[in-house]
């Protein structure tokens, strides 16, 4: 390979060389076939940076107070040299948006551009997480128009009434979403369009459901009647409502809550909707921080290796890129859990070695990828998975070896800690699994379904927890139930299940003792 | 296809909005930190912004999970020693904690308390919140010495630097148009007449006609020629009015007595009240200066650090000081022009027949003139002549004269808070 020479050296930066950079980084990610929406890389101060991650990574949002909570954190750590900011920070949207701390050397810009620009942009553009849930056409102008929508809230209705609204859908957001269902996609004009048409529609469903004479259901099968003692007309002989349990908490409470009003609605609908946009993001973290970083570690050496960037930039590449990767043991004090960009990174480099440079492990662990195009592999593993089944798919011994990985049960009912397996040939295959596990959303979040709107009676509320490996709520189950309330307006019932069984019992207003007594 | 914006210009402060939000949400909790910072800490601490911690619990922003407990698989990098089914002792003593949450585990340490920094702005709005400047008039002036030139308009008189070239030569135009409008038009009419005369056939021709005609011409032109270009009466001028100006300013007299009965603990105790007072008056005055005035059985204007540091000794004359502050006030702070405040901190020593002087010192003239007095004694002690003699000064002042006792640091600001807490309007 001819040696070019560098386009630019030194730690200094300027437009001319950036671009120069992101134009020779862009054609050699078409070399890799990465496919990616348009960038739009936006230079900006490390205060804006402060902003940029106080709004989670919404380029615009509405507002609110927990916003500001991040914001004040971030700027007290960063303050402190707790943290350093912004590795990077870029938006799964079309275009893709980028942002460049100014500060940063020409190293880490260029690092950045090829990390978050052709990385996480391809992840984004590729990934069928986020083709099934986002689009990334639409999510700006379905932020300016959540952002206009809500200011028009808080000028209509007053700032608290608003906030409080919030609070309690925000401490649901994370049920917000269906999971199995392929939700349409947002779009903002078609939302404002559409929002005042909805208002109305929205209303008379609920009149209809909460109707005082309610008619015959003539959906609704008949249920016989165990209680012909008491009830001898059969006015509660109707099945249960919702007729299957709900998965996504806000959408019940949007199209079922009795007293909300329309624009209260809408509200836990915008709520809603960028919970479904922050859905995929959640799943893959480590294949998105593994994807960008093994492309930006891959596009680096390519630039060296062509001469585009000297031994200074390489080193200095070299030492940021590993303190990115380095993965501290669980006994170390600066272990603070698996690292994405670690875990990720030795994923996808160590599918590459399997296809370039198979071992007889290899070929008896994966007999399909292994002596296959590994670039071609690479981007099937990218487009097809979450955290949870590419670790199940290709988290290889090799992998488990390198960072030395071991599972280990905690059990209440037991004394001690027990080593359920490690490093060795009994122990791949149940890691494996259990670090499968770890990252299924659907371990890490209790699983908590809408059961029953007493629709006939005293409209309460009944949710069920199926409890999973007699694991409890915490405590901060409380004010989520405190925040449900607010949405539904009458009491509402958690119970924990496990195996069918009731375990245990949550009630939100709190009953009077005297009144259960009674 | 990619390209850069620099967005380096546009609006920083973007999460302002925000930030103003949780501090409106939490004021409860960060006034109490604040006041508890404001007790613990010197004031002279209080220029620059404050970290604050509130507790964590009451910002969380709660979602149902995982409690501890039940049977959970971790799966954690970096073994060593372990080996398959090795069993070990849970760390922290049962609770089910384990190594389970690793990363809620180690991330929660520490972070019981949320900790932030208010900027200097934020902060002493808290400490100030829910306080007034007693009678905060703005001082309206009598006599218009203290004005301001204010645009106001357009006038036809005026010297030559203020003349509005713009307006002037807008007039001067006008007047050209109209001047010239009747001239060119008897000009014309005589330009057709002329015309249509030597048109006619020569026998029909008036000779006299066409000379009389052709003078005609020469005389408008000739006065249209003459019209000038600018006129005296074209000229305008920018108007400028004297405004009396409401007075933003303030002068805070800090007395202080210096005798040998005051302690440095004592000063120290009268400088964080004097700070609190200065920093109070500097966020309602565009300008506040101060004067020191120390005494013993004299009294002398002095700086800063001789106010705060020197040691005196000897006996104790009040009124010397209030004498002083007077006269300070006659040559160089007229009432007029400057709110006049006056903070006073003692240990209550005073000769005796002396108070009876500070009386009518203040009866008769200070109090008069000032916007405000406060008084603070600084004593574990019973009161003397001086605070009876100050307490008929405040039965006739109610309004505008305060005095507290301070015993230790402690006190200050809750006697500052005290002092100039807003009063219920009526």
């Amino acid at each position: 390979m001819t040696r070019r020479k560098p386009i630019a050296t030194g730690s200094d930066w300027n437009f001319e060389a950036l671009e120069v950079y992101e134009r020779a980084i862009g054609e050699l990610a078409r070399e890799y076939r990465l496919d990616t929406y348009p960038n739009q890389i936006e230079i900006i101060t490390s205060e804006q940076m402060m902003d940029a991650y106080a709004s989670v990574g919404m380029p615009i949002g509405y507002h609110h107070w927990s916003f500001g909570k991040q914001f004040l954190s971030v700027e007290q750590a960063y303050r402190r040299g707790q943290m350093g900011l912004a590795y990077e920070l870029v938006i799964n949207s079309d275009p893709c948006i980028a942002y460049l701390m100014e500060e940063n050397s020409l190293m880490m810009q260029v690092l950045v551009i090829a990390h978050a620009c052709y990385g996480h942009n391809s992840f984004f553009k590729g990934n069928y997480l986020f083709r099934t849930w986002t689009d990334a056409s639409a999510i700006v102008d379905y932020l300016v128009f959540a952002r206009k929508y809500v200011a028009k809230c808080e000028e209509r209705h007053g700032v608290e009434a608003v906030e409080q609204l919030l609070d309690a859908c925000h401490a649901l957001q994370n049920y917000g979403v269906d999971r199995y269902k392929r939700p349409s996609p947002i779009s903002a004009e078609e939302e404002v369009r559409r929002q005042d048409e909805r208002e109305a529609y929205l209303q008379t469903q609920v009149n209809r459901l909460w109707s005082t004479i309610p008619a015959p259901a003539s959906g609704l099968v008949q249920q016989p009647s165990n209680d012909l003692e008491n009830d001898p007309l059969g006015l509660h002989r109707h099945d249960r409502y919702p007729s299957e349990p709900q998965e996504n908490l806000l959408y019940f409470l949007e199209k079922n809550a009795p007293l909300l009003e329309p624009w209260q609605r809408e509200i836990v609908r915008i709520v809603r909707k960028l919970a479904q946009y922050f859905y995929p993001q959640r799943q893959t973290q480590v294949m998105n921080e593994g994807w960008a970083t093994f492309w930006h570690y891959t596009l680096m050496n390519r630039l060296y290796d062509d001469g585009l960037i000297d031994e200074g930039i390489m080193l200095e590449f070299l030492q940021s890129h590993t303190s990115v990767v380095s993965q501290p043991g669980f006994d170390s004090p600066y272990f603070n859990g698996i690292n994405p960009y670690a875990l990720g990174f030795a994923m996808f480099s160590d599918i590459q070695r399997i296809c370039q440079a198979p071992t007889d492990e290899d070929r008896e662990w994966f007999p399909d990828i292994a002596g296959s195009d590994w670039l071609e592999t690479l981007h099937f593993a990218m487009h097809n998975f979450k955290d949870e089944s590419f670790i199940q798919q290709f988290l290889s011994p090799k992998v488990i070896r390198d960072l030395k990985l071991f599972s280990l049960i905690d059990d209440d009912r037991d004394d001690s800690l027990q080593i359920e397996a490690i490093h060795d040939d009994r122990g791949y295959r149940r890691i494996r699994e259990a670090l499968s596990v770890q990252y299924a959303l659907s371990a890490r979040e209790p699983n908590i379904q809408v059961w029953e709107a007493d629709i006939r009676g005293d409209r309460s509320l009944t949710l069920h927890h199926v409890q999973d490996r007699r694991r409890p709520l915490a405590q901060s189950l409380f004010p989520v139930m405190r925040h449900l309330h607010q949405l539904w307006g009458f009491p509402v019932k958690l119970e924990s299940m496990e195996g069918g069984e009731v375990v245990r019992r949550y009630q939100w207003p709190i009953p009077e003792p005297t009144h259960e007594s009674a | 296809m990619s390209y850069f914006i620099d967005r380096r210009p546009n609006a920083r402060h973007k999460s302002a909005v925000n930030r103003q939000r949780f501090l409106q949400r939490y004021r409860s909790h960060i006034k109490r930190a604040v006041e508890e910072s404001v007790n613990r800490r010197s004031i002279t601490d209080m220029e620059r912004g404050e970290k604050v911690s509130i507790p964590a619990k009451d910002i969380s922003e709660p979602s149902f999970q995982h409690g501890p407990g039940g049977r959970r698989t971790v799966v954690s990098p970096g073994n060593r020693e372990f080996a398959e089914g090795d069993r070990l002792r849970r760390p922290g003593g049962g609770g089910g904690q384990g190594s389970g949450d690793g990363q809620a585990g180690n991330q929660g340490e520490g972070m019981d308390e949320f900790a932030f920094s208010l900027s200097r702005e934020e902060f002493l709005d808290f400490v100030f919140d829910g306080l007034e400047l007693p009678h905060l008039e703005r001082k309206q002036l009598q006599v218009l010495e203290e004005t301001r030139p204010v645009r106001a308009g357009i006038s036809k008189e005026g010297v030559p630097a203020r003349i509005n070239i713009v307006r002037s030569m807008r007039e001067a135009q006008a007047r050209r148009i109209g001047m010239r409008a009747p001239l060119k038009r008897a000009l014309r009419e005589a330009q057709e007449a002329l015309e249509a005369e030597e048109r006619k056939d020569p026998v029909l021709r008036n000779p006299a006609r066409i000379d009389e005609l052709k003078s005609e011409i020469v005389r408008l032109e000739k006065r249209i020629g003459s019209i000038p270009f600018l006129d005296t009466y074209d000229l305008r001028y920018n108007h400028l009015t004297h405004q009396p100006m409401p007075s933003n300013q303030a002068v805070m007299f800090c007395i202080m007595d210096v005798s040998g009965s005051m302690t440095q603990a004592h000063k120290d105790i009268g400088k964080r009240f004097f700070l609190l007072l200065y920093l109070f008056l500097e966020r309602n005055y565009e300008k506040v200066e101060l004067v020191f005035v120390r005494h013993h059985t004299v009294a002398k204007e002095v700086d800063e650090e001789e106010f705060f540091y020197s040691r005196e000794t000897g006996g104790t004359i009040v009124s010397s000081a209030l004498t002083l502050v007077d006269s300070i006030i006659e040559a160089r702070y007229s009432p007029e022009q400057w709110n006049l405040y006056v903070a006073q901190a003692s240990d209550g020593d005073n000769w005796d027949d002396d108070s009876s002087t500070c009386l009518e010192l203040l009866d008769e003239s200070l109090m008069r003139k000032l916007q405000y007095f406060t008084y603070v004694e600084i004593t574990p002690h019973a009161h003397q002549a001086l605070w009876e003699a100050y307490e008929t000064v405040r039965a006739a002042y109610p309004e505008r004269f305060a005095m507290q006792q301070i015993v230790q640091a402690e006190d200050i600001y809750p006697v500052f808070r005290e002092l100039f807490r807003q009063r219920a309007k009526g």
